[in-house]
C-alpha cells in the first residue's frame, strides 16, 4: 500500500502543486508537479513584488491544484497526507498555500504537515536521485537563499552551517543585470553572456578571508564591485564588455559557493554534496562544483533544473519523508513564519 | 453554519468570529470546524458557501478566499462571491450607506437604495469626500470611525456576519444558479513601483 502525499508551495513567486507516492518500503514515485509562476508580472519592478505574488496565488492555487490531479490521474479522495511550505517565505504568500492546505486537509480528514522551504529543496533531488547516505551536505542557492546545510536526516536532522550575510546569490545575479542593462531575472542572460566572454577581471570573493566566518556567504561587495568596474570604464567613454563582466562575475560566485561547500564536506568528512535551487541551474556552478567534488572525491548531486527551482514536488517530497519517519502531523491553526529557522523541518 | 430555507430569513445554527485580520489564516479552518461541531453538523452536510470577497485588508481576504475555494473544490459544492459590504447591508433596511475602515484614512463603502439594492459602488474613497446626500444612517466600522466627519446616524452591524453573507446571496443560493468567478474586490492596486534609473555606487 503506497501513501500519497500533495505537496503545496507558494512561499515567493511560484504557485506549485506536487503528488508524490510514497511506497512501503520508502521509494518515491512523482505523480504530478504542477507550477504556476508570476515571474512575469514581476519583471518591470526588477524583483519580486509582495502583493503581485500574493494575488497571483490566490488566483492560481485551486486551478494548479486541479491540473495537478488531472495529471496524476489520482482524485482528491486518493490524498493521505497533505504538506505545505510554511517558510521561510513571503508571509502574504506563504498565507496563500497554508491556508488552501488547511481547507483541503480539513475537507479530506487527512493529515497536514507544515514544512519548511529549504529541505524541500534538499527533498527534491530524492526524487530524482532516490534516497540520501546517512550524512550529506547541501548547498541551497536561490534568489531569496543561500545556505549551505548538514543533513544527518531530511525529516528530523538539519544543521545550518553557514548563510548569506547580505544579498543570496541569485538576488546578487539580478542586481548585476540591471547594471549590465540585461533583463529580469538575471541569472539565464548572464549564464548566456559568460558563456561567449572571459574570466578576465579579478572581482573579490566575498568572506574568504583568513578570520572570515569559513561558511558564510557575502554577494554585496561583489555587486558593488562589478558596479564601479562598469561605472569607471562608462566614465572614460570606453565600450563596457558585458560578456566578460558576466564571465568574470558569474566565475566569482561559482568559486566562493562551490569552495565553501567543499571545503565544509572535507572538514567534516562528508562525501556527499547537493546543490539546489534556482541557482543550481547555473551551467558554471555546476561545472565548477562537479569539478572540485570530482577532484576532492566527494558525490555530487544536483537535480535538474525544473526541480531546483521552487514547486510543488519538492514539498510532497518532504512531505513523504516526514511521514515517512513518523512525524507528528500540523494542528489546524498553524500559522505561517516567514521566519522559519531551517533547522525547524515540519512544525 | 446558516440554513437557508425559501421565504424565511436565513438561521444561523452556530458561528465563530473573531475581528483580527491578521488571525484569519490561523482561525479560519479552525472555526469552520468548530461552528460545525457545535451545530452538529460535519463539512459532508454542507450545500454551499457564501464567501465575502471584500472589500477588505487583502491579506485576510486572500486566507479566506482560498478557504473558501478550496473547501468548495474538495467538497465539490458551489461557492457564492458575496461583495462583503453587501453582506452588513443585507441586515439593514431603508436607505443607508455602509462604510468600512479601508486604513491610510479611507474607506470602503458602497450605498444601499431602500429596497437594500446596491446603488453605487464598492469603491474606495476619504470619508470627507463621500456622498450622503439622500441617506441619513450609515453602516459599518468605517462609519462608527467616521461618524463625526459623516454627521450619519450609526446603526446596523459593524461586521459581516455568517447569516448576512448568506442573506445577501440567498435568491441565489435558493434557485442553485451558477456562481460568479470568485473574484477579489481590493480596489486597490499593488503598492509597487517601477525602478528609475540605476542609482550609482561610484560617487560623481
Amino acid at each position: 500500500m503506497s501513501k500519497i502525499v500533495m505537496g503545496i508551495e507558494s512561499s515567493c513567486d511560484e504557485t506549485g502543486v506536487g503528488i508524490v507516492a510514497l511506497a512501503d518500503d520508502g521509494t518515491m514515485e512523482l505523480l504530478a508537479d504542477e507550477v504556476a509562476s508570476s515571474v512575469e508580472l514581476h519583471a518591470r519592478f526588477g524583483g519580486v513584488v509582495p502583493e503581485v505574488a500574493s494575488r497571483a496565488h490566490l488566483e492560481a492555487m485551486v486551478p494548479t491544484m486541479r491540473r495537478a490531479l488531472s495529471d496524476s490521474g489520482i482524485t482528491l479522495s486518493d490524498v493521505d497526507a497533505i504538506a505545505v511550505t510554511c517558510g521561510p517565505g513571503l508571509a502574504g504568500a506563504l498565507l496563500v498555500g497554508v491556508s488552501a492546505a488547511k481547507a483541503y486537509a480539513a475537507a479530506l480528514d487527512v493529515p497536514l504537515y507544515g514544512v519548511n522551504h529549504l529541505p524541500g529543496h534538499v527533498a527534491a533531488d530524492t526524487l530524482e536521485h532516490g534516497p540520501l547516505p546517512s550524512s550529506c551536505l547541501a548547498l541551497l542557492v536561490s534568489g531569496g537563499h543561500t545556505q549551505l546545510l548538514r543533513v544527518d536526516d531530511l525529516a528530523t536532522k538539519i544543521t545550518e552551517l553557514g548563510f548569506t550575510i547580505d544579498d543570496a546569490a541569485g538576488e546578487a545575479y539580478d542586481k548585476v543585470a540591471r547594471v549590465l542593462g540585461l533583463p529580469y531575472p538575471g541569472g539565464p542572460p548572464i549564464d548566456r553572456a559568460a558563456q561567449v566572454g572571459s574570466d578576465s577581471i579579478a572581482f573579490p570573493r566575498g568572506l574568504t578571508g583568513p578570520r572570515d566566518a569559513k561558511y558564510d556567504f557575502s554577494f554585496s561587495g561583489l555587486k558593488t564591485a562589478v558596479a564601479r568596474w562598469v561605472e569607471a570604464r562608462e566614465a572614460n567613454g570606453e565600450p563596457v564588455p558585458v560578456d566578460d563582466v558576466c564571465a568574470s562575475f558569474q566565475e566569482a560566485v561559482a568559486d566562493v559557493l562551490t569552495a565553501k561547500a567543499v571545503r565544509a564536506a572535507t572538514d567534516l568528512g562528508i562525501g556527499t554534496l547537493v546543490v539546489s535551487g534556482g541557482v543550481a541551474a547555473n551551467s558554471r556552478l555546476k561545472a565548477l562544483a562537479r569539478q572540485r567534488c570530482d577532484e576532492a572525491g566527494i558525490t555530487l548531486r544536483v537535480p535538474r533544473p525544473r526541480l531546483c527551482t521552487d514547486n510543488g514536488a519538492m514539498i510532497a517530497a518532504l512531505g513523504a519523508h516526514v511521514v515517512a519517519a513518523g512525524v507528528q502531523p500540523s494542528t489546524l491553526d498553524l500559522s505561517a513564519d516567514p521566519a522559519l529557522p531551517v533547522s525547524v523541518v515540519s512544525v | 453554519m446558516v440554513r437557508l430555507e425559501a421565504d424565511l430569513p436565513p438561521e444561523t445554527l452556530a458561528e465563530r468570529v473573531t475581528v483580527d485580520a491578521k488571525a484569519h489564516g490561523e482561525l479560519l479552518t479552525p472555526h469552520v470546524l468548530d461552528a460545525l461541531r457545535e451545530a452538529g453538523l460535519s463539512l459532508a452536510d454542507v450545500e454551499a458557501i457564501a464567501c465575502g470577497v471584500g472589500p477588505g485588508p487583502f491579506t485576510g481576504l486572500r486566507a479566506g478566499m482560498v478557504t473558501a475555494g478550496a473547501l468548495g473544490h474538495a467538497l465539490d459544492v458551489p461557492v457564492y462571491p458575496v461583495c462583503s459590504l453587501d453582506a452588513i447591508a443585507a441586515e439593514l433596511s431603508g436607505p443607508a450607506l455602509v462604510i468600512t475602515d479601508a486604513r491610510r484614512k479611507e474607506v470602503y463603502w458602497a450605498a444601499y437604495d431602500a429596497g437594500g439594492a446596491r446603488v453605487s459602488g464598492p469603491s474606495v474613497s476619504r470619508p470627507a469626500d463621500l456622498d450622503t446626500s439622500g441617506v441619513t444612517r450609515a453602516a459599518g466600522y468605517g462609519a462608527r470611525l467616521y461618524a463625526d466627519v459623516l454627521g450619519l446616524e450609526v446603526a446596523g452591524p459593524e461586521h459581516p456576519s455568517p447569516a448576512g453573507l448568506v442573506a445577501a446571496v440567498a435568491a441565489e443560493l435558493l434557485a442553485g444558479a451558477t456562481p460568479g468567478p470568485l473574484t477579489p474586490l481590493y480596489l486597490r492596486r499593488p503598492d509597487a513601483v517601477e525602478p528609475g534609473a540605476r542609482k550609482r555606487v561610484t560617487p560623481q
